[in-house]
């Protein structure tokens, strides 16, 4: 648990510092810390992806020596408990509060908005490594804002040729009615009906109900060629067992790779056949990506996953800016290391990618399916895609 | 939809309805009889199947790991009785409702300490885990038929057992009056401390008996408590037949809000319950 | 509710002197954390004004409402929806209208919920604050899940002249202070009014008012709207301070964290779910910093609280505060 004896040490330092023994400006900024808070959720429904995405960026910066831009890192951990609520909030206590030199999060689309607004706000570097939510890198988007994971746009667009170029004409799009998921059912009906496809239904259940028979009913008297879902966690976990009880196997069941990572073990044989669509695939077969997978499961004696590896490169940006601006983050500088984060080429276990001018990543997209228990990569469904990044003023 | 889509749909309301009840009744036996809101009942649904789901991993059976975790559960449930909520009873009834919260905190930090953030599925046991197909291209999985039937004689028997018992008179009488119940010169300490396990243990098999179709994750059983509530507010407190008409009204809304006016789905089930207090403000059966 | 002992409102005058003066010492003894504990007390004064609104319902009227949250949210999703996009919205135009739109809101609720008690009217306002959270969750106009942002504070003028600056955290500060002040005085002067004494009784024995011909249903059905009131000027003023609005602000979790930060603080006494709001937030950032486990000793708080006070925290400090006045009294 290096986690706890790193906050514990922290906090002795934070006891110090309040009551003022400390110098509290570090007058040059190379010899002291670097402070990187990271505000993901540790409880609830999505805290094995905050733990996951932890693992991944503190192991991308123990490969460069637990050092970036040649500074020790300090990380000051706070459970943003998914609850936009106190997105802001929680986000300005790691500002003001902790002085983070750079600010990490998060899963929820709706928190990392509220990051995002903080971030606007006061200036500070933030890297989302997984909220796909499109505004924060459209609208929203802004020098300071990077996103090492997805827009909700981008995994879902290319299933769109998929479903077309294997006969389906008619299909059913269901989700939850929130953020993501209406986001997400865009991106496929876009490239669905742009080559003529047809939407039978969009179906949008309240969030976060999981009782899906009803709607299972309603797709079967449909009939449709094809049906894409997007869940997530615990709610694709059961909406894959549920769709195969209902006898719907008939029907191909498509959706971005959320749908099964991490829960494909759970979904047992249910999840046989399944396509989906994503940035990355466990089972992508890079030398790359066998390595991370395997120090990932030595660093923290846990299978990798997407979320991982968005951690991962989140730490990788993070090294590459602090490089170029050889660890100094004041003000002066602050040009210097958003300009060498934007040309970035990230090596990533899911395949180099670059970041667009709105700073979301410009990647390639894989189709995977499900067979015989295993996520089998059968190709890239779209080469470097960009997010169209609606509404950015700097893309 | 034609009628035989209608007709499936209903049976999809009812099935859902029926384990509403069945995670639900618990806490209105503990409400109607001790007067207690308990918000940990949600917490002892997640206890029962994160249970399963690790007794599953050294025994080899479903039924066997369901029938290990509901002693643990009632243990729990007990231990908390005679700890914490004994104490409280000549208090304002928003103490125990304060208590209970805190609760929850412990129990999400425990259920994540001791077995992390991942989701978890189980699979259908053997012999149930197949679907009787129903139309050329649905099918209705045996398992859920199965778990409506377990059900519903489990709501046959609580009925029983509460028309024709000492321990059901016993609850009848506190449900209508608590201090007739310590007049009739029954140790009501025991009586309670047995209810709140009760409570808990029906908690605990809903979760059980319900995880092979469910996911298992953090979590789980603060989505499933708002619910529950409903259900027993429904029905009107304290009564199993209120909370059995009650889950199967809301399991058949649910049902039928999400087919027929699919942009109103997410009021349906509180609007249901809006309207039947704003008629009956005491419940159906109070 | 009966004048406090003369010992504690010192005490509390104190605390509130302390207070007001934060931002004057802050700096010299927190300097490495100053400008976070001035937001952090800004939006902590601003949830015990819910909390305080919230008991003038469980406390005082013996309505106990799991939907007040929906308020709350109301207010702040007013300011962002009259706000222009790109303009500052004027103070004494938005303000007043929030204030307008909640209150109706509140009657409605309230007119709808009275007709029932105990918890069937904790269930109906969960109802209607659930509907309130669907409304936003699902809507187009007001950024759906995602929830909206106000990018820029409402400007607070006089004949043309900015008088305050609400994106200057000082003064947010003073104004999240002046409100929580002003709602507690107000609260004292309308609970020590001949309508207040009904609500009070009213919240003892309804019954019994009944029967001293008063009609229990019109006070109730007022103090349900002045505390939503109340709660959608909190939510007014929190969307003010991060300029965002969300969904999760109307949703019974937000309720149910007020309502325990009324219980903790002690029911009725009206200075103690204030306080709760106080013990709540800071013991949260407290634990929040020392484990990553942090819900385990906030619960194990919680309870040990219940058990060790059974009046909440304002209760015991009234229980010691008038055993030493009666001391000092020579009684």
């Amino acid at each position: 648990m290096t986690r706890i004896s790193r906050r514990g040490a922290l906090l002795a330092g934070a006891a110090v510092a309040a009551t003022g023994l400390m110098p509290t400006r570090f007058a040059i900024g190379q010899t002291a810390k670097v402070r990187v808070g990271l505000m993901l959720p540790y409880s609830g429904t999505y805290a094995g992806l905050g733990e996951a995405i932890t693992s991944g960026l503190k192991m991308a910066v123990d490969a460069r020596g637990g050092k970036l831009g040649g500074r020790e890192v300090e990380y000051i951990l706070l459970d943003d408990e998914s609850n936009p609520g106190k997105g802001p909030e929680n986000a300005s206590k790691l500002i003001a509060g902790d002085h983070v030199d750079f600010l990490v999060g998060t899963v929820h689309s709706g928190v990392a908005l509220g990051m995002a607004k903080v971030a606007a706000d006061t200036g500070a570097m933030l890297i989302i490594p997984n909220a796909g939510v499109g505004a924060a890198t459209g609208p929203m988007c802004a020098p300071n804002i990077f996103r090492t994971s997805f827009s909700n746009w981008q995994p879902a667009y290319p299933m769109g040729k998929v479903a077309w170029d294997r006969g389906m004409r008619n299909v059913v799009t269901i989700s939850w009615k929130y953020g993501a998921g209406e986001e997400q059912l865009g991106g496929f009906e876009e490239g669905f009906t742009q080559r003529g496809g047809k939407i039978v239904k969009r179906i949008l259940l309240p969030f976060p109900n999981e009782e899906f028979q009803a709607n299972l009913t309603e797709i079967a008297s449909l009939r449709p060629d094809g049906v894409f879902a997007f869940f997530a966690g615990s709610g694709a976990l059961k909406f894959v067992k549920d769709y195969a009880a209902a006898g719907l196997k008939s029907i191909p069941l498509m959706g971005t790779g959320f749908l099964t990572d991490g829960v494909l073990a759970g979904q047992g044989e249910a999840a046989e056949g399944v396509l989906t669509t994503l940035h990355y695939a466990d089972a992508l077969d890079t030398p790359d990506n066998k390595k991370f997978r395997a120090d990932f499961k030595a660093f923290s004696g846990k299978e990798a996953d997407v979320y991982a590896v968005q951690g991962y490169d989140g730490g990788q940006l993070l090294a590459i800016g602090m490089d170029a601006v050889k660890g100094d983050t004041t003000a002066g500088s602050r040009a210097a290391l958003i300009a060498a984060m934007e040309v970035a080429e990230i090596k990533s276990p899911r395949g180099a990618f670059t970041l667009s001018k709105a700073h979301n990543p410009v990647q390639d997209i894989y189709l995977r399916q499900v067979k015989n228990g295993q996520e089998i990569v059968l190709g890239v469904a779209h080469k470097a895609l960009a997010d169209p990044a609606k509404g950015c003023k700097s893309a | 939809m034609d009628i035989w889509f209608f007709l499936i749909q209903v049976m999809n309301g009812v099935q859902y309805g029926l384990l509403l009840f069945l995670v639900a009744s618990g806490l209105t036996l503990i409400f109607g009889i001790m007067g207690i809101i308990n918000l940990a009942h949600g917490s002892f649904y997640m206890l029962g199947a994160y249970l399963t789901f690790w007794l599953l991993q050294t025994v080899d059976s479903l039924f066997l790991a369901i029938l290990l975790a509901l002693p643990i559960s009632a243990a729990v449930g007990y231990l908390i009785e005679a700890l914490l909520v004994r104490v409280l009873y000549r208090r304002d009834h928003l103490d125990q409702v304060l208590l209970t919260y805190g609760l929850i905190l412990i129990f999400n930090e425990a259920q994540r300490m001791l077995w992390g953030g991942d989701v978890h599925g189980i699979k259908v046991p053997g012999g149930l885990d197949w679907s009787i197909r129903l139309t050329e291209t649905l099918s209705y999985p045996v398992y859920r038929i199965a778990l409506s039937a377990v059900c519903a004689a489990l709501a046959g028997g609580m009925y029983l057992v509460i028309q024709r018992t000492r321990f059901g008179m016993w609850i009848r009488a506190g449900a209508s009056n608590r201090d007739m119940v310590a007049a009739l010169g029954i140790n009501v300490k025991l009586l309670f401390g047995a209810v709140f396990a009760v409570g808990a243990v029906l908690a605990a098999l809903s979760g059980a008996i319900a995880a092979p179709i469910n996911s298992i994750g953090p979590g789980m059983g603060d989505s499933i408590l708002i619910i529950c509530f409903v259900v027993v507010v429904i029905g009107g407190v304290g009564s199993i037949k209120g909370a059995f008409l009650g889950a199967l009204l809301i399991g058949l809304a649910d049902t039928f809000g999400k087919v027929l006016a699919p942009d109103f789905a997410s009021f349906s089930v509180y609007g249901v319950m809006a309207v039947v207090l704003l008629v009956k403000p005491r419940g159906l059966f109070a | 509710m009966s004048r406090l002992p003369r010992s504690l409102a010192v005490v509390l005058t104190l605390s509130v002197v302390l207070l007001a003066l934060y931002p004057v010492f802050g700096q010299v003894v927190f300097p490495n954390k100053h400008a976070f504990l001035m937001q952090k007390l800004t939006g902590i004064m601003i949830m015990a004004v819910m909390a305080m609104s919230l008991d003038l319902l469980v406390g005082v009227a013996g309505l106990v409402s799991l939907g007040h949250a929906a308020f709350f949210g109301l207010g702040g999703y007013m300011l962002a929806m009259l706000s222009p996009e790109y303009a500052a919205a004027n103070l004494w135009l938005v303000l007043p209208a929030t204030l307008i739109a909640v209150a109706f809101a509140a009657a409605i609720v309230g007119y709808l919920s009275i007709r029932t008690s105990g918890i069937y009217f904790i269930m109906v306002t969960l109802a209607f604050g659930q509907m309130g959270f669907y409304f936003f969750n699902d809507s187009k106009f007001a950024g759906g899940s995602d929830g909206a942002y106000i990018m820029v504070k409402p400007a607070v003028e006089i004949l043309g002249v900015s008088v305050l600056n609400l994106g200057d955290k000082r003064t947010l500060y003073y104004v999240g202070f002046g409100t929580l002040v002003g709602v507690y005085l107000l609260l004292r002067v309308l609970l020590a009014s001949p309508f207040g004494r009904v609500v009070s009784a009213i919240g003892v024995n309804e019954n019994r008012v009944r029967g001293l011909g008063f009609d229990p249903v019109v006070y109730k059905l007022v103090a349900f709207t002045i505390g939503g009131t109340i709660a959608g000027l909190a939510g007014f003023l929190a969307a003010i301070q991060y300029g965002f609005v969300n969904p999760a602000t109307l949703s019974w979790h937000h309720s149910g964290e007020a309502l325990v930060m009324v219980i903790l603080g002690g029911m009725g006494t009206l200075f103690g779910p204030a306080i709760g709001a106080f013990v709540f937030e800071l013991a949260r950032m407290g634990f929040e910093a020392m484990t990553d486990h942090w819900l385990l000793p906030m619960g194990a708080m919680i309870i040990a609280i219940v058990l060790v006070l059974p009046k909440g925290i304002g209760g015991f400090l009234l229980q010691v505060f008038s055993a030493r006045s009666k001391v000092e009294d020579g009684q």
